[in-house]
């Protein structure tokens, strides 16, 4: 066979392998090591209006390219009635998820934080309720509803109910620092 | 010669010693179950023969000698050979088409008969299935006598039931072999299936739909009581779950109450009310656990609740991080939830 094949052949085979990682299903996440989950932190120790800061960490990158992950979030954002404040992503007595603001950040180690930590003004802290891998995805699904994951890895369509178009239709909007916004 | 028999008749009494009894989808233990059994045993004589006559011509006509060219082509449509290799194909042909037609309205009488089989005083159970367990609801007396369980269908002997079949995610089917037929269960859709024990006893039922990374391990057990046991254990099951007992069950009430199993589950007497997984009320009184994968023991329990994904791996149970303390307590709390 000429040479240019097998570089083609070979690149079809990386691609193909490439491909297989967004639907790898991990049904049991390793204990975390120490600093793999990032640092959230909701403001720079300096003055003036700062947007919440956070480390990028493996975990995060991990459970936000990774559809198995993502729809487990969708799942537990209807069983574990997120959808009583949030609505479906689109905000009701708690904000609005789905936009492109993010009053404690919008990174996935931010989310899962506010999850962990619960917020002011009626967010309550999940922290020993939810187990650890359960937060992740929560927190993975949460940033797919604004379109920041993976196309191939938003899920494609809705189980129950659901108003708007499924996460993989949408566009992905650029997540603005939030503090600034100031509470609802 | 005479050892090979012997062998052959003693590895023939190894399979036979494996049969206690029949099958289970040949013990009827209902009229349901008995109409399917009498048609599958029709099917079976019936295709028995047609296999043995089939094999029969065949060898004969490996046998039989090949007659004396007598110079005519095989090609020849006058040919007396050809005229009659014609009718017997004709009257093979025929035959199959009869043998099918009469399999088809047996088949039909059988089905009509079982969707008439209803009987007059109705009991309904509803059942829901879920992602990878069976969730059992008793409504007919009204709110005040709502019961609400898991995996386990408990029903009176000789009285007809009528189970109306819902699913929450994806295509289930509910199938007790002893019982009836299967029914699946779709979402968005009530299906029906009705039946009537005859015997009492433990019947073991399966999800017969695949439904998943679980479909195996989707068990449930029907156990069919005389009436008035059935009345006690139904009145049993409505009182609230008792208050724990002991200052370990009551730790582990309240790890219970504090960690994520309160998210799920229900435990009705207490704050516990989440409707996403099985009815703990009076889980100790069930035969298994995780959708009877497992039987109701404490070791079980233990491993159960202390790593699901290792007894039934994409069950959407997760890994609670709990201290032995607080697994200790908590199967202490469970195991007085009788």
């Amino acid at each position: 066979m000429c040479s240019p094949c097998h570089k083609v052949a070979g690149l079809v085979l990386l691609l193909a392998i490439a491909g297989c990682e967004r639907e790898e299903r991990e049904f049991q996440s390793p204990p975390p090591q120490s600093g793999d989950a990032g640092a959230a932190v909701l403001s720079t120790l300096s003055p003036g209006s700062s947007a919440p800061q956070a480390t990028p960490s493996p975990t995060g990158r991990k459970y936000n390219q990774n559809a198995y992950h993502i729809s487990e979030g969708k799942r537990w954002f209807r069983w574990f009635n997120c959808n009583g404040c949030h609505a479906n992503g689109g905000g009701g007595s708690g904000p609005a998820l789905m936009d492109e603001k993010w009053i404690y950040g919008g990174s996935i180690e931010h989310i899962a934080a506010t999850i962990r930590q619960g917020r002011p003004n009626g967010m309550p802290s999940f922290d020993g309720k939810i187990p650890e891998q359960q937060i992740w995805q929560l927190a993975a699904y949460v940033r797919s509803m604004s379109g920041n994951a993976p196309k191939p890895a938003r899920p494609s369509r809705n189980d129950a109910l659901n108003p708007g178009p499924a996460e993989q239709q949408r566009d992905p909007l650029p997540t603005v620092g939030g503090a600034a916004q100031g509470p609802r | 010669m005479r050892t090979g028999s012997r062998l052959s008749a003693a590895i023939l009494a190894l399979f036979l010693a494996g049969c206690t009894g029949l099958p289970a989808g040949l013990d009827p233990a209902g009229p349901a179950a008995e109409m399917i059994t009498g048609l599958f045993w029709w099917f079976t004589a019936i295709c028995t023969a047609v296999w043995a006559l089939v094999v029969l011509g065949l060898g004969a006509s490996l046998l039989r000698a090949r007659p004396a060219d007598d110079g005519a082509s095989p090609l020849d449509r006058g040919s007396a050979r050809r005229i009659s290799a014609t009718r017997v194909v004709t009257a093979l042909v025929g035959a199959t088409a009869l043998v099918l037609v009469a399999l088809t309205i047996s088949a039909f009488i059988t089905g009509r008969g079982l969707a008439q089989l209803r009987g007059e005083q109705v009991r309904t159970i509803e059942i829901t299935g879920h992602q990878w367990w069976w969730e059992v609801r008793y409504s007919d007396g009204g709110p005040a006598e709502t019961l609400a369980t898991a995996n386990e269908i408990h029903v009176p002997v000789g009285e007809a039931v009528r189970l109306s079949l819902r699913s929450n995610d994806v295509i289930h089917s509910f199938w007790i072999p002893r019982i009836g037929g299967k029914q699946d269960l779709v979402p968005g859709q009530v299906n029906h299936l009705d039946f009537t024990i005859d015997k009492p006893g433990i019947y073991r039922g399966q999800c017969a739909e695949f439904c998943g990374f679980q479909h195996a391990h989707m068990g449930l057990v029907l156990v069919a009581h005389p009436r008035d046991e059935f009345e006690r254990w139904f009145s049993s099951q409505l009182k609230p779950a008792q208050a724990p007992r002991g200052a370990e069950a009551r730790a582990g009430q309240q790890a219970f109450l504090s960690r994520s199993c309160v998210m799920c589950h229900t435990v009705r007497g207490t704050p516990a009310g989440g409707k996403i997984a099985p009815d703990l009320t009076h889980i100790a009184s069930r035969s298994g656990v995780a959708a009877n994968t497992l039987p109701m023991t404490r070791g079980a329990l233990a491993a159960w609740i202390a790593d699901p994904q290792a007894v039934k791996p994409g069950a959407h149970m997760p890994r609670t991080e709990l201290d032995s303390d607080e697994l200790n307590s908590i199967l202490a709390y469970l195991e007085q939830l009788k």
